[in-house]
């Protein structure tokens, strides 16, 4: 094995008080704050720039130009905003990382918005996860109690507030202006792009939005250098992760490695497939990426690599299914979220994922109609490129690419239910408990 | 207030219930007193509609048309306004929710992985199904979609707390406790599940005091970092930064809730959507867009 894991962010999560600003200053916690207040912002910026970390949120945007995109100060407020609406499904890594480690984004926090000139800062965490929204309360509360939030951070003459923010449960809001939208008290729906966020954003003002993991990892990158990170991971995808692994993998779990490392090497650390199974079709980041095979083993799990092979590498959630599951199913399901997370806005997301998930019902029943596999191809060309926001894009990637690695089970769900086929007791995890009827 | 109004929902789906029937004077000082707090979070009123709606469920349960009003009140909105924001989020409910909310994620991983078997096996043990609440009024059944802990899969959770790993057979016992009145533990969260109404207040950002209870992390969390502690794995080093202890939160800080830093709301004018920062003759420090019409006004 030639890629190992490095383990940064996920270093201390075994404390058994992890959370705690005590054990995040035992491990560096606060130093690159301390490095970062002596700096000039812009060299900041520069030294994000530099060390090549894209959105760790789905898009891979550099994040450091994303900083550099706010308009010259005119003496209004600026806002960053952080991303925590963790939703995609089998995306589960930012909710770990604030559950065990907060103070990795507030220190983040705390230093991006010193570079880009904000005095408020927000941090959008979705609802459903209430045990991580009070340990950012706490940990927000912490760090302004020990003066490194509120008036003249350690003296610096720098001031910031962080509120933290809880939604209400909508997928859409993962969407960085729908995201917007919501923390300003409206629907979370999708705002036409230009302006983008870093012209007129939160409040129509200069606004960053940038994912928990992206700001997590600036600490560690102004602690120990732009090189130190860019040496890790690949040309073009610098860094490091958190990779994760779940469904039928004997260990699923967080594996936080340099990008690039390949499914191959993480199956190994995570103890292969389940015993007695083997790899049929997953995921290289979340439901709306383009599902792989077994051929896809060994793409280098990086931005260039997985896009070559039609793929994105998106939030590096690994969904793992073996030969037990149906395809049909899993994207039938899938559709079925995608139907009830559309937030209306745009006709091709709206109308599309409706009759998707239509089409997608029957075929899951074995009552496909001739043609429907042709239907499918036709309603996800409609939606993709054609849609308001991702969300529309992110609906067709499982219908496309299941259909094109397993044509022949949406041939089979003409005549014969899915669960004829792939009998659901065999797939789950409590397999062994289930006695045949 | 235990008064059974009685009153007909005007749509069995609409928040608009129990409008007729106002909060007692002691319930509405306390609500606007806890709105104040809310609304001095944010730069601009409207972003408090969210923690508001939250707040509101925390008192009634669920989003009653009184509820509105309220927030319509506070914010200055209309009622119309309101509700299209509280109808848009799935946490928003439009009729009275159980005192706990059984979610079994059903999304494709977890379901696939026996979530489907465990929300057959629920709603027949309780005879309730999807969004429908048990005669008792304890328990409140639904589908999630995925909760972003898919390593621990089949997830269930209660009142937005994590069960994780969990069977047909202990969603069973763990419905059959909570409808006992037993105390029960999540896999990842504080020492006891809190009651729906609890749990809404914490969401509208009013610290119950149970951060520090529960794990920092559960076994699935951790694998990649044991397993490289075993193989010796380490990040790269740079120049060894010295370990240095700071002090510990204050004891205001740790009994202390989020109303710091002395933000308060002020409603500034912002730019109009179109309009790019900068564009302006802006040189008196006031924000761009201060010479227009505030939008929301």
């Amino acid at each position: 094995m030639s890629t190992v894991l490095t383990p940064i962010l996920t270093k201390f999560w075994d404390h058994p008080q992890s959370w705690t600003l005590a054990t995040y200053e035992d491990n560096e916690g606060y130093q690159a704050l301390r490095a970062a207040l002596d700096k000039d912002p812009a060299d900041l910026v520069a030294m994000t720039k530099d060390s090549g970390l894209r959105g760790r949120g789905g898009a891979g945007f550099p994040t450091g130009l994303k900083w550099g995109f706010l308009p010259p100060p005119d003496g209004g407020p600026r806002y960053l905003v952080v991303n925590a609406d963790e939703s995609e499904p089998g995306t589960c890594k930012d909710t770990p990382l604030m559950m065990a480690a907060p103070q990795f984004l507030i220190e983040g926090m705390i230093i991006t918005s010193y570079a880009i000139g904000c005095h408020h800062a927000f941090i959008y965490v979705r609802g459903e996860i209430v045990h991580v929204y009070r340990r950012l309360l706490r940990a927000v509360e912490e760090a302004y109690a020990a003066g490194y939030l509120g008036k003249d951070i350690l003296g610096s003459g720098f001031d910031l507030d962080i509120t933290v923010h809880a939604g209400a449960g909508a997928y859409i809001c993962g969407e960085e202006t729908a995201l917007l939208d919501s923390l300003e008290g409206r629907r979370g729906q999708p705002r036409l792009k230009p302006p983008f966020p870093a012209v007129a954003g939160l409040y129509a003002r200069p606004t960053v939005v940038n994912n928990v993991e992206s700001i997590a990892s600036v600490p560690p990158i102004v602690l120990h250098g732009a090189d130190w990170f860019a040496d890790m991971g690949t040309e073009k995808s610098q860094g490091f992760g958190i990779f994760s692994l779940s469904g039928h993998v004997t260990r699923p779990g967080q594996y936080e490695a340099p990008l690039g490392i390949t499914l191959r090497e993480l199956l190994e650390m995570a103890g292969g497939v389940r015993d007695g199974h083997r790899l049929k079709f997953w995921t290289p980041g979340g439901s709306s990426t383009p599902i792989f095979t077994d051929a896809h083993l060994d793409v280098p799990l990086d931005f260039e690599s997985v896009a070559k092979e039609g793929s994105m590498l998106g939030t590096r959630a690994l969904q793992i299914f073996d030969e037990t599951t149906s395809v049909v199913h899993a994207v039938s399901r899938w559709t079925d979220f995608y139907a009830h997370e559309s937030c209306g806005k745009c006709t091709p997301c709206r109308e599309g994922t409706f009759w998707l998930k239509q089409i997608m019902t029957r075929l899951e029943n074995g009552q496909g109609h001739e043609g429907d596999i042709e239907k499918l191809d036709d309603i996800c060309d409609n939606i993709l490129g054609r849609a308001f926001c991702a969300l529309g894009d992110g609906a067709t990637s499982p219908v496309t690419s299941a259909i094109q690695y397993f044509r022949e089970e949406f041939e089979q769900a003409m005549h014969t239910p899915w669960y004829e086929l792939f009998p659901p007791e065999r797939s789950t995890l409590f397999a062994k408990e289930s006695q045949p009827a | 207030m235990t008064t059974d109004h009685g009153l007909e929902p005007l749509h069995h789906q609409t928040p608009l219930q129990a409008s007729e029937e106002p909060y007692a004077p002691d319930v509405l000082d306390q609500l606007t007193a806890d709105a104040a707090l809310i609304i001095a979070r944010y730069p601009q009123a409207r972003s408090a509609l969210l923690p508001l709606l939250h707040l509101v469920q925390s008192v009634d349960g669920y989003v009653t048309g009184r509820g509105v009003h309220f927030c319509a009140d506070q914010l200055g909105l209309t009622t119309a306004e309101v509700s299209g924001v509280a109808t848009f989020y799935t946490q928003y409910k439009r009729h009275p929710n159980g005192d706990y909310t059984v979610g079994v994620c059903t999304n494709t991983l977890c379901a696939i992985m026996g979530g489907d078997q465990i929300f057959d096996e629920v709603s027949e043990h309780l005879g309730v199904g999807h969004d429908e609440t048990t005669e008792d009024g304890r328990i409140t059944l639904e589908r999630v979609e995925c909760n972003a802990a898919c390593d621990f899969a089949p997830v269930v959770m209660v009142n937005w707390e994590f069960f994780d790993h969990q069977t047909p057979d202990s969603t069973k016992v763990l419905v059959d406790r909570l409808r006992a009145g037993e105390d029960v533990t999540p896999t990842r969260g504080p020492s006891r599940v809190c009651s729906f109404k609890q749990v809404s207040r914490v969401l509208a950002g009013f610290h119950d005091g149970l951060a520090d209870e529960g794990v920092g992390a559960g076994e699935a969390s951790l694998r990649g970092v044991r397993l490289a502690k075993e193989q010796g794995w380490t990040a790269p080093s740079s120049s060894t930064a010295s370990v240095q202890h700071d002090t510990e939160a204050s004891p205001e800080a740790q009994a202390g809730g989020m109303e710091r830093g002395g933000y308060g709301s002020v409603n500034a004018p912002t730019n109009e959507p179109d309009e790019k920062p900068g564009d302006g003759e802006i040189n008196d420090g006031r924000p761009a867009g201060a010479q227009t019409e505030e939008k929301d006004a």
